[in-house]
């Protein structure tokens, strides 16, 4: 469970939030409303301050590169430095490609190529990677077809059930909000509230 | 020693002055840049004979002292000045200063006592030309690794929060920055080393021989004098780099941009 207490950083002040295992929260808010800086501020990556607790254990007590293994955050646009795939993972061997539409070649594959419907598939597998405890995804469906975005929605939905992480999912998309979370939450000039789902 | 008179040197000034005239109509900016350039090196060049002349007349390790830690600060803050994107607050003085400190006089040091043996070791003969050349080089190097670093940690700004996102450690996270940094610094002594004698004869080397030393001894010289500042300017960017590095993240590992002053 991770708990977000009088979180305030550039744009926003006061925030809020409970996220439980297993559970998935939607939130939702017109661009620039600062969903991508909620986000990033939980992760630890912009300056903050408030109290922000994993199992009620507060951030502070925990490194920080072991709090961004279990807070991980997906940004909207992927980045990859390396030239092939498989650099950018720890164990390609134990990634499942296959189960987001990649054969086992995927490692080798140059980072160049690849269209921003794969860099955001394989953004998800990276970050699973890590195995975290709560998944903060900003649009991690954006660029990609029907069939993927089903693929990428089954597998994060699994792992969710699977390994009781709890996830705050950023998304426009009203069918998706339905898909996946029961709970709804919208962020509007600096507050979040509570919205329905349907 | 053939000594020059102030109408030999004015023989030499005829060539900048010339230069200067010819570039008016080309670039009329540059005349005027040469031109100041050529008279603080008459001025500057004439003070420090001056200084030194005064200096081996009185050899206390306190003037001496002095001397070095007055070169320190005006290297200090050359290497402030040719950042462009420079730390913030004392940071953007105290790194490079503290870095060239650690290494040039440390190096110097050894010089001195280990490997020269001068008594007194702090001989401004000695010590004050060694600490020159030493600071010069480092500089050189400190410079171009805090140029290289801040540029590209604001460049690629994007792929190191990336790799923090993931979990990585700040020394994973910066790792072919770095690396890229500490080669930005050890070119220019590793070129200077790789040309020395069949390209270019070096400049401490080329005065001994003009004052009368025996080459081969003024090559001895010039071969320490290189292995010394590739030292300096090798230990210098390493520690401009620990540094830099410490300062660019904080105690939660963000990448604290922020810190740096903008681009001018």
């Amino acid at each position: 469970m991770l708990t977000v207490e009088h979180l305030s950083c550039a744009v926003l002040q006061d925030i809020s939030l409970t996220l439980r295992d297993a559970q998935t929260v939607c939130l939702s808010g017109a661009s620039g409303s600062g969903k991508t800086r909620l986000l990033r501020a939980i992760a630890d990556l912009d300056l903050n301050s408030g109290k922000v607790m994993l199992d009620g254990v507060v951030r502070e007590a925990i490194d920080p590169c072991h709090w961004r293994r279990q807070v991980a955050y997906l940004p909207a646009e992927s980045r990859w430095w390396a030239q092939t795939v498989g650099e950018h993972f720890r164990n390609p061997a134990d990634v499942p490609f296959e189960r987001l539409g990649f054969d086992g070649q995927v490692t080798a594959w140059k980072v160049e190529r690849l269209s921003s419907g794969e860099r955001q598939r394989l953004a998800v597998l990276r970050v699973l990677e890590n195995r975290p405890r709560v998944l903060l995804l900003d649009e991690p469906t954006a660029n990609l077809d029907a069939l993927s975005t089903q693929r990428v929605e089954t597998l994060l939905m699994e792992y969710i059930t699977q390994e009781k992480a709890a996830c705050l999912w950023v998304t426009h998309a009203a069918d998706q909000i339905q898909r996946v979370a029961r709970e709804r939450l919208l962020l509007e000039d600096s507050q979040l509230r509570l919205a329905a789902v349907a | 020693m053939i000594t020059l008179t102030l109408f030999d040197l004015s023989l030499a000034a005829l060539l900048v002055v010339a230069l200067a005239l010819s570039s008016l109509r080309i670039y009329p900016e540059i005349a005027g840049q040469l031109s100041i350039a050529a008279v603080r090196t008459a001025i500057q060049l004439t003070l420090i004979g001056l200084v030194l002349k005064v200096l081996f007349a009185n050899s206390h390790i306190i003037w001496v002292a002095l001397l070095s830690l007055f070169m320190l600060a005006v290297a200090g803050r050359e290497v402030m000045a040719r950042q462009h994107r420079r730390f913030t607050g004392w940071w953007g003085y105290g790194i490079g200063a503290l870095s060239m400190f650690i290494s040039s006089f440390s190096v110097a040091l050894f010089a001195l006592i280990i490997v020269i043996g001068n008594q007194p070791w702090y001989e401004p003969q000695y010590a004050i030309p060694l600490l020159g050349m030493l600071l010069g080089n480092t500089m050189n190097g400190i410079a171009l690794a805090l140029d290289r670093l801040t540029s590209s940690a604001t460049e690629q700004r994007d792929v190191i929060e990336a790799r923090l996102m993931l979990g990585y450690s700040q020394q994973e996270a910066i790792a072919d920055i770095r690396k890229q940094v500490f080669r930005t610094g050890l070119i220019p002594i590793i070129n200077a080393m790789a040309a020395a004698g069949i390209v270019s004869l070096p400049g401490m080397m080329t005065g001994q021989i003009l004052a009368g030393a025996p080459p081969v001894e003024a090559v001895k010289y010039q071969i320490m004098i290189m292995f010394l500042i590739s030292g300096g300017a090798g230990f210098g960017t390493l520690a401009a780099l620990h540094f830099g590095v410490l300062r660019l993240f904080d105690d939660r590992l963000r990448l604290r941009l922020d810190r740096l002053s903008k681009s001018d």
